[in-house]
């Protein structure tokens, strides 16, 4: 039987560590998990008796739940655990807090966190596997995986792509782990956005920096537009929504005029009419609901990976070889 | 160098598939309800194998699919690094109620056995599975019997039996494998 040749460790912190080969390996794995939430009955054992902690410090529905979907198709035992209703609010530490869930005998933690570096922080310290939900504007990777996989579905490849990411880009943990896994999977990458959400020297990393949207659209086979945070707007980034939208809004008319067949995802929730128009949001270049479903899939396999043996036991059976 | 014996040539296996077909006809007295399942890999290729030997002798329609059992091993967690998973799919008409035969290269220890009958209940409730391999070389750990049996052979524990299948081997044949532990 063929196995995944280079396994991912412990934990899932982000893309950038990463190789090529080991997110091709995870969205290879993705497939097959695909048809499992197609079944009447959406539940195979392999995650059978192992404890998951859902351990949300921020606010998120969608990830919480593609999490919780995912976790449960695969017959794990789930708990989540929000800021608001743990002792966090009562002055607990993240490490107090996981060495607590730890004595408790879990086996994996996903967390979400405000501060960047917060989901490395814990893995170093817990033996549990973590996988990365968000935290701060470092890394979101199973975002980005479910990108690459959506846009692997629709154009067949990666490689060669010109994929333009539009929006917060300064803030952006998914801009950060979707400019990593396109990079190391050979895309071509675009930014575009504001200059005030733009972070300088960005073109080091590898990107192309556009300041019209218009060039965007003219360059890109794929915009992967990003929720523009409101806060942004409180805090002086942006003038307004409206100038946004005029400026660096993706809407029908500017997506007529592109060159080639564009594919529009967006990591949700939307801002209807501020940085997508409604018509684009579900109009046939659209991808966004999709996005969504590939996200479980995508979260399946990350567990089924992360799952099972530790990496020494691993390489012991190696050897062995089962029949 | 591994030692290779054929215990089945080209010849031996089609006519055993032959025979097979026709015992699974009896079995079920009738093509009518059929659904043929291979497990991944080379019983699908088996499967596909006896499904138009049926298609042929019957002159009907055989709903068939492939199972890939992975996400219900029993060894998983000690496995590692992870098997890649394959896809199952199923017929149209779905396993209810239907008389599912699940086709198999070897049957050894019969976890694999186990492993799909665990799965096929998960996709539904088939009125009756029947377990047909081309190869049954002894070793079972669990109380697994075949209903249709190409060859049986009494093989060693360290000795491996292998069907080779031309759409991945190239050529089709069953095969005693007596592995040289020095040089693995």
């Amino acid at each position: 039987m063929s196995r995944i040749s280079s396994s991912l460790g412990k934990d899932l912190i982000g893309l950038e560590p990463l190789s090529a080969e080991q997110i091709r390996g995870i969205l290879d794995t993705a497939e097959p998990f695909k048809e499992i939430s197609e079944r009447r009955i959406k539940k195979v054992p392999v995650l059978r008796g192992k404890t998951i902690v859902n351990l949300f410090m921020e606010p998120s529905t969608r990830t919480r739940i593609s999490f919780e979907f995912a976790e449960k198709r695969l017959s794990a035992d789930t708990v989540n655990i929000s800021a608001s209703g743990s002792s966090v609010v009562k002055g607990e530490t993240l490490v107090d807090t996981a060495r607590n869930l730890e004595a408790m005998r879990i086996d994996m933690v996903v967390i979400r966190h405000g501060a960047s570096g917060a989901a490395r922080f814990l893995a170093e310290r817990i033996p549990s596997n973590v996988i990365n939900a968000g935290d701060g504007s470092h890394e979101h990777p199973t975002q980005a995986l479910l990108d690459l996989l959506t846009i692997r579905d629709h154009r067949k490849r990666i490689e060669g792509l010109r994929v333009c990411i539009v929006g917060d880009i300064l803030h952006s943990r998914v801009a950060r782990s979707n400019i990593f896994g396109l990079l190391k999977l050979g895309a071509q990458v675009g930014v575009c956005g504001p200059r005030t959400l733009v972070p300088a020297g960005i073109e080091a990393l590898g990107v192309e920096r556009f300041r019209r949207i218009e060039e965007a659209i003219e360059w890109a086979d794929v915009l992967n537009v990003l929720r523009l945070q409101l806060e942004r707007m409180r805090t002086g980034y942006v003038p307004s929504l409206r100038e946004y939208n005029r400026v660096f809004g993706v809407t029908t008319p500017r997506l007529e005029r592109a060159p080639r067949d564009i594919l529009v995802l967006h990591p949700g929730p939307m801002n209807r009419g501020v940085e997508i128009d409604s018509d684009v949001a579900d109009g046939p270049q659209s991808v966004i609901l999709q996005q969504v479903t590939n996200g479980v899939a995508v979260r399946m396999a990350v567990l089924y990976l992360l799952a099972g043996g530790a990496p020494e036991r691993a390489e012991a059976a190696k050897t062995g070889g089962l029949g | 160098m591994d030692q290779r014996i054929t215990l089945m040539d080209e010849a031996a296996v089609e006519r055993a598939l032959a025979r097979m077909a026709r015992e699974i006809v009896e079995l079920n007295q009738g093509a009518e309800g059929l659904v043929i399942l291979g497990i991944r890999r080379r019983g699908v290729e088996l499967a596909q194998r006896i499904q138009t030997l049926l298609e042929a002798e019957e002159e009907v329609p055989i709903p068939s699919g492939a199972l890939d059992i992975t996400l219900y091993r029993d060894d998983l967690m000690e496995v590692g690094p992870r098997p890649l998973v394959g896809e199952s799919s199923l017929p149209l008409t779905g396993v209810d109620d239907r008389c599912v035969v699940v086709v198999d290269d070897v049957l050894f220890t019969g976890r694999t056995t186990r492993a799909a009958m665990n799965e096929l209940m998960d996709w539904g409730r088939p009125g009756r599975i029947l377990l047909c391999v081309l190869v049954d070389r002894g070793g079972r750990e669990l109380p697994i019997q075949p209903d249709v049996v190409g060859r049986t052979v009494s093989a060693l524990p360290q000795q491996e039996v292998e069907v080779l299948v031309p759409e991945e081997d190239g050529r089709l044949s069953v095969e005693l494998v007596l592995r040289n532990r020095e040089e693995a």
